[in-house]
């Protein structure tokens, strides 16, 4: 199958600061890949590049079979973008939104009005859409950002962090839409700071970090990748976790404090039986006795976490 | 969906036309200056507050020196010009928002032409203002100001009243193209409401000391004004008409490409 989106080695530097070394990525027709990375990754510059906001200083990209940086014109008639900064204009109603979204798609008076009233009820906005925009709540600006990126019902989909700022409800409302447009054959590409997001929606995720791609694969994939299971140790308090992290860090264990969970957890990737054994024992030679210990499957914060760690650290 | 999808050949297949998108955004402009309160009182209100402030607060103290004038029909034709130049400053700040809120990043990934933004916000400007001076003007009249203009002098002071937004407002682009922000973008009116005041325009320049009077005779404001008195008040122009003229059409004509290039750079990167 053609890949709707197909980029070679991007390169973009502002100023000093090189932002993007060599990005590569491919997007099959009608799939749905999840761009990740930590912030200022380069996520934004590689959306914008793609939808021709701005011009790379190296690599190629197509998009829909046409180049970004020669064909822009023919790339803008396929394409739909909800950037990460909400676009759309505050001093005119959500429903004039829509409209002259639809006109400048060159959608005819008549057939622009529906199209308007199809998204306003599609994307909830019904009762808001004759007021004006800069009077709606964050969540439902963002669903409007939304439906005017759906305006010109785009072949390929570009969604910058598209459910941040909305309540769960509306995530989920999103994640149908999505689901939908999928099922039609558009083929979307979405940047998210949500891995259970990309979990959910994805065909294939593709890790940013260091401006360039350190993983792409199917998420499943991507958790066998990063080891069998996590051995989670509860410790008594933070002092203890760090004690323990420390004893394991200096005998070469890959240990780490859980970022964003319990400050008295110790997480590491296990290697069976042994690997067990030895763990303990390091630990009970060092005096730190663990209050609990545990085992789960690898979630996709692991690989982030293991992915961008270099970075990190 | 399916109703989605035979849109979107539709869509993609359908071409627009450069003129059509052009008045969907000068539309969207216009739309801007009527749904909010805010604009409504710097469309109406400030040209009536500024004809009344003008015809009765100075009119009373200021000599009209050598013109032979009453104070109204001396002033008349200069509050007009700053009406219109309030206004088409103005400008600057919509460039300003639509660079830095991020409208132009939708703009542009739609199938238009990314030059129909500032064209339309000019074209808008001129429209707009030279509406605005309308109002001025009548309430110049309901005042006691009697213009004796001839038919064809009143072509000509449309003319020139929309000659000068349309240099203003070219001028305001560029400016607003130049600022990074909304609020650098404001001070572009600053300028425009107080230059004429520094020409022949609210004060005689002859009653100005040494070198502000050169300066005040010098600016373009003050030829302009001129060339408005006599065809309002049918007197003679002299040559104010020609240097009203070049100057505006110079103005038209520097700052119309290098705010092209200036739009071209902020949108490439
Ligand atoms: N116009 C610009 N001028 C200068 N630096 C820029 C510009 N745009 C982005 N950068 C820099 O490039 C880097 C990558 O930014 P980018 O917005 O692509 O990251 P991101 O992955 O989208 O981050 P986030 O998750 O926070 O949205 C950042 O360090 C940022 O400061
Ligand atoms: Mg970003």
């Amino acid at each position: 199958m053609e890949s709707a989106i197909h980029a070679r080695g991007l390169r973009k530097a502002f100023g000093r600061a090189r932002v993007l070394h060599g990005v590569d990525l491919t997007v099959p027709t009608g799939t749905l890949l999840a761009l990740l990375g930590p912030n200022g990754s380069g996520k934004t510059t590689t959306v914008r590049i793609l939808t021709t906001l701005l011009r790379a200083d190296g690599g190629t990209a197509t998009v829909g079979g046409y180049d970004v940086a020669r064909e822009g014109d023919r790339v803008r008639r396929v394409i739909g973008l909800t950037a990460q900064q909400a676009t759309v204009d505050d001093l005119l109603t959500g429903r004039e939104n829509l409209e002259l979204f639809a006109g400048l798609y060159h959608l005819g008076r008549r057939e622009a009005r529906r199209r308007a009233q199809e998204l306003l009820e599609r994307f909830d906005l019904t009762t808001a859409a004759d007021r004006r925009a800069g009077a709606y709540s964050g969540g439902m600006r963002r669903r409007l950002d939304l439906a005017a990126s759906m305006v010109g019902a785009p072949r390929i989909l570009f969604l910058d962090e598209p459910t941040t700022g909305l309540d769960p409800r509306s995530r989920a409302e999103l994640w149908a839409v999505i689901r939908e447009l999928l099922a039609s054959g558009t083929t979307i590409l979405l940047t998210t700071q949500y891995l259970d997001e990309a979990d959910q929606l994805a065909d294939r995720i593709a890790v940013l970090d260091g401006g360039r791609v350190v993983a792409d694969d199917a998420p499943a994939a991507l958790k066998r990748q990063v080891g069998s299971e996590r051995l989670v140790l509860r410790l008594a308090g933070d002092e203890d976790a760090a004690r323990a992290a420390a004893v394991l860090a200096a005998q070469g264990e890959d240990a780490r404090r859980s970022p964003g969970d319990d400050p008295s957890e110790v997480t590491l990737a296990l290697h069976g039986p042994d690997h067990l054994r030895r763990v303990l024992d390091l630990l009970h030679r060092a005096g730190v006795a663990p209050e609990r210990v545990e085992l789960r499957a690898p979630t996709l914060d692991d690989v982030f976490f293991e992915l961008t760690k270099a970075v990190a650290a | 969906m399916t109703a989605m999808t035979t849109t979107a050949a539709a869509a993609a297949g359908r071409r627009g036309s450069g003129a059509g998108d052009l008045g969907r955004l000068i539309a969207r402009a216009l739309r801007h200056e009527t749904c909010t309160v805010d604009a409504l009182i710097v469309n109406i209100a400030m040209p009536v507050a500024i004809m009344v402030v003008f015809v009765y607060v100075f009119g009373g103290a200021i000599t009209t020196g050598s013109s032979g004038l009453e104070y109204i029909d001396f002033a008349v034709p200069g509050v007009l010009v700053m009406c219109a130049g309030y206004g088409a400053a103005l400008t600057a700040v919509s460039m300003a928002e639509e660079m830095t809120g991020g409208m132009i990043d939708r703009f542009r990934t739609l199938p238009i032409g990314a030059w129909t933004v500032p064209a339309a916000l000019v074209i808008a400007s001129v429209v707009r203002n030279v509406a605005t001076t309308g109002i001025a003007l009548a309430v110049a009249v309901v005042l006691g100001f009697r213009p004796d203009a001839t038919p064809a002098g009143w072509v000509l002071t449309a003319a020139v009243v929309a000659g000068y937004v349309l240099a203003m407002s070219a001028l305001a682009v560029l400016w607003g193209l130049m600022v990074t922000s909304t609020q650098a973008a404001g001070a572009f009116s600053f300028v425009v409401l107080f230059l004429p005041y520094l020409s022949d325009t609210v004060v005689p320049a002859e009653t100005m000391p040494g070198a502000l009077r050169a300066f005040a005779e010098h600016q373009p404001i003050t030829p302009l004004v001129e060339t408005l008195r006599g065809l309002l008040l049918d007197r003679p122009i002299g040559d104010s008409g020609w240097i009203a003229a070049a100057w505006l059409a110079g103005a038209v004509v520097v700052a119309t490409p290098l705010a092209a290039a200036r739009f071209r750079r902020r949108t490439s990167a």
